[in-house]
């Protein structure tokens, strides 16, 4: 079965060099971007811009780490087809209760507004919330060649895939929250471009 | 097979350009103007365009349209506040903005292909032959409907609109082919109406563009605007009198402040004189005047540069040149801000108001198979989503996604014998509906009826290289297309624009048939040309079954094509296009493996 890693003829792996990846994708390209194609019959230019469409879709998910970890649980889930949108992921409830005193804070500064000591509180919390948020990717990244490592149907990648889509989740849930942090401040200018709610 | 020409369709100006021989080359009209004002007006005496229509600009402004771009692909509450400053009328109340002159509604594709016609007429002449296709740039930042509009406006014109490239990575290309280009590029681009920043990476004749922004509707207008306005003030506190409402004034004063501008570029203080009527306005301007009333403009363009290496994954210290594109970037305080938000000195060795155009010619060649090392790899600045319920948009396909790229989405019913679905679909950042741009509604059509949620539509969204939507659909179970009727929010229907494209043509309806059917003659000439080479190079890669089918389908082209029935002709060109789709993804395949066999394998997996 056809998926994005044997698009670009590479095994399953998370560990990939993105180098090498980038490469073989201008390579691919090369040969079927429908700048190239202009002169071929309509069925020429539509299986050119089919193609097209779909090693750009495989390079998008292949090319960082963390869109990779996405898209291979989608692949070993067998949910891949769609291509689109996908379900909102499930914050896990520990972390939702953690959050109950920023939730609080923000309601209030919603509702009070801001004097210097809650704005300083709140962007205490978004500083520690954005550490995290990054600790989630280096949490995710160190792992991933234990995926690779594994063997194939073992339990150990069942359960790193579910521990991924964990780390995936919380990080979602976490970006929500600091895009809300950077709304109470005042800081939205850049808003609907770097969190935006999936 | 005719030319292929680049066009920067500009707001204020609008070139035409092509390669000579490797090199880039501006077209210019019999006065050696490279620079064909973007101005059409309607008189007495006929349509007169460019030079011609901008002497009419003060004389005759009800009739005269200018920067009829910031109009394309809007609807009338758009562009509400916009037309308080235009002298010409709008019609309310539509939903595609449509012009009034005296009797007549134009719409602004109709008007744009007025200034196409131009160019397509200024490079005939030049090439002493026909010039059949074109590449139109347009600003990155423009949405589907704006796209469609412009291309719209290049068929009314009688151009076969080959590719809508965005003016940021046309100018990236112009640079890229006198090897001026390398490693990570942002190009500022500040034209007239419209404001674009995209970021590119350049390696290996390839420029992928990792990301865009920017504002289409913020440009050296909106400085004249700001000036104006101010100078309007001035003279209503020096001598009494109130302009606000007399459009010749209005007309006189926008047009001495753009040129006040433009002194100030390179002079540090200007004297402005405008004799009105009754009294003679004179006043000196300074460049910190002018800096005081633009200061906001220019700020504003630095948030979409951040949005834009954000989205890029970068900061402003990896980008390695700064390129500066439009005319508005002559103004140092542009300049100045450019420099101190990417801390590098940008620069502009290419004439800031020709290298889209010289860019778009690149891009023609490109098309035309005469340029093979170069490939532009660009994005959809905008995501694409659909309504869902509640009025919240279901992103399919994210901004800054490379182009061509396609969702796909599964559909159902929601009510017994359900036959029709309805689709939204909206372009935008943000959460809900209301607040993105509405491109269209599709309804899928034909469905047949069955109890709720049992039909299974599989509706394909595909960008396609010029950042349109095209949407397919069909039904899983019976693997049947499904009807899409398609009603574009902020467009003008295929039916309207196939009548502008034909009350364009000049000729008698004679020549018009006669040059179909050489079209459709030369189309099917060519396909069936395609399909005898396919078979004989690959027609391995198709069972014997799918060779019976496309050999019956080349037969009965063939046939049609002794006849003159320019119908049957395309029809028939059509279906062997259609049998011979699989055989074309095959080969298609055949091809992206034979470039993998190049690479090694296992020269992949993570070593370092």
């Amino acid at each position: 079965m056809d998926n994005y890693f044997t698009v670009f003829g590479l095994p399953r792996k998370l560990a990939l060099d993105e180098g090498e990846l980038q490469r073989r994708f201008y390579d691919l390209s090369r040969r079927c971007h429908p700048d190239f194609h202009q002169g071929g019959t309509a069925a020429e230019q539509a299986a050119a811009l089919g193609a097209s469409a779909r090693v750009n879709r495989a390079y998008r998910a292949l090319r960082e780490p963390l869109s990779r970890v996405e898209y291979l649980i989608a692949l070993e889930d067998g949910s891949d087809a769609s291509e689109g949108a996908r379900d909102t992921p499930v914050a896990p409830p520990e972390l939702l209760a953690e959050m109950m005193d920023v939730q609080e804070a923000l309601e209030e500064a919603r509702a009070a507004g801001l004097d210097a000591n809650g704005r300083a509180a709140l962007d205490a919390q978004r500083q520690r919330l954005c550490a995290r948020y990054n600790a989630e990717y280096e949490a995710i990244v160190s792992r991933m060649a234990d995926w690779d490592a594994a063997e194939e149907g073992a339990a150990t990648r069942r359960a790193l895939l579910a521990w991924f889509g964990q780390r995936l989740a919380t990080r979602a849930y976490l970006s929500t929250v600091i895009g809300d942090l950077r709304e109470a401040l005042g800081e939205d200018d850049d808003r609907h471009g770097a969190h935006r709610r999936h | 097979m005719g030319r292929i020409v680049g066009i920067d369709l500009g707001t204020t100006n609008s070139l035409v350009a092509y390669v000579d021989r490797g090199v880039p080359r501006v077209i210019p009209d019999d006065d050696g103007r490279a620079l064909l004002p973007s101005i059409v007006a309607f008189t007495a005496a006929g349509v007169l365009v460019g030079e011609a229509g901008r002497r009419q600009l003060t004389r005759n402004p009800a009739r005269t349209i200018y920067s009829v771009k910031r109009l394309m692909g809007r609807g009338h509450d758009d562009v509400r506040d916009e037309l308080a400053h235009v002298p010409y009328e709008v019609v309310p109340a539509a939903e595609v903005v449509r012009i009034r002159v005296d009797e007549q509604e134009v719409t602004p594709p109709e008007v744009s292909a007025h200034l196409l016609r131009a160019l397509k007429q200024r490079a005939e002449a030049f090439f002493g032959e026909p010039v059949e296709g074109a590449v139109i740039t347009v600003p990155a930042y423009f949405n589907d409907s704006q796209r469609q509009a412009t291309k719209d406006a290049g068929r009314i014109a009688g151009l076969d609109v080959r590719r809508i490239v965005n003016e940021p990575t046309a100018a990236a290309l112009a640079y890229g082919l006198e090897r001026l280009a390398q490693g990570v590029i942002a190009v500022y681009d500040l034209g007239g109406g419209t404001f674009d920043i995209s970021i590119l990476r350049v390696k290996d004749g390839i420029f992928e563009v990792l990301a865009t922004n920017g504002n289409t509707r913020l440009g050296g207008d909106d400085f004249d605007r700001a000036l104006a306005d101010w100078l309007r003030e001035d003279i209503r506190a020096r001598h009494g009198v109130d302009l606000a409402g007399d459009v010749e004034a209005g007309q006189e004063l926008r047009l001495g402040a753009e040129a006040a501008k433009c002194r100030l570029s390179s002079d540090e203080r200007t004297a402005l004189t405008i004799p009105f009527e009754c009294f003679t306005y004179h006043r000196e301007i300074t460049r910190g005047d002018l800096e005081a009333l633009i200061d906001p403009l220019v700020e504003s363009t630095l948030g979409p540069c951040r949005m834009a290496l954000a989205d890029a994954g970068l900061t402003a210290e990896q980008v390695d040149q700064v390129v500066l594109v439009g005319g508005s970037t002559r103004v140092p305080m542009v300049r100045r801000r450019v420099q101190e938000l990417f801390g590098r000195t940008p620069h502009s060795q290419l004439n800031p108001d020709e290298v889209v155009a010289l860019g778009a010619a690149v891009q023609a060649q490109i098309l035309a198979g005469g340029i093979t090392d170069m490939l532009l790899l660009d994005v959809t600045p905008l995501s694409l989503g659909i309504e869902t319920l509640g009025g919240v948009v279901s992103v399919l396909i994210a901004r800054n996604t490379t182009i061509p790229t396609m969702a796909k989405e599964h559909f159902t019913t929601g009510v017994d014998g359900q036959t029709v679905i309805d689709l939204h679909v909206v372009q935008g950042e943000r959460e809900l509906v209301r607040d993105n741009r509405s491109l269209a509604r599709f309804e899928l059509r034909g469905i047949d009826p069955m109890p709720a949620g049992m039909p299974k539509i599989e509706v394909t969204f595909l960008i396609d290289a010029n950042g349109i939507l095209q949407v397919e659909a069909r039904e899983l179970r019976t693997g049947k297309a499904a009807s899409i009727r398609v009603t574009p929010t902020y467009g003008i229907s295929e039916a309207d624009v196939a009548r502008m494209v034909e009350a364009s043509f000049e000729h008698a309806e004679a020549d018009v048939s006669a040059r179909l059917l050489i079209e459709a003659q030369t189309e099917a000439d060519t396909v069936m040309n395609h399909v005898e080479r396919s078979l004989r190079q690959a027609g391995v890669l198709a069972g014997a079954e799918e060779r019976g089918r496309i050999r019956a389908a080349l037969a009965a082209l063939e046939e049609a094509r002794r006849g003159e029935d320019k119908d049957l002709i395309r029809e028939r060109t059509t279906e062997l296009n259609r049998v011979t789709k699989p055989l074309a993804d095959v080969m298609m395949e055949a091809a992206l493996k034979d470039a993998l066999a190049s690479r090694r394998a296992d020269g992949i997996l993570e070593s370092s």
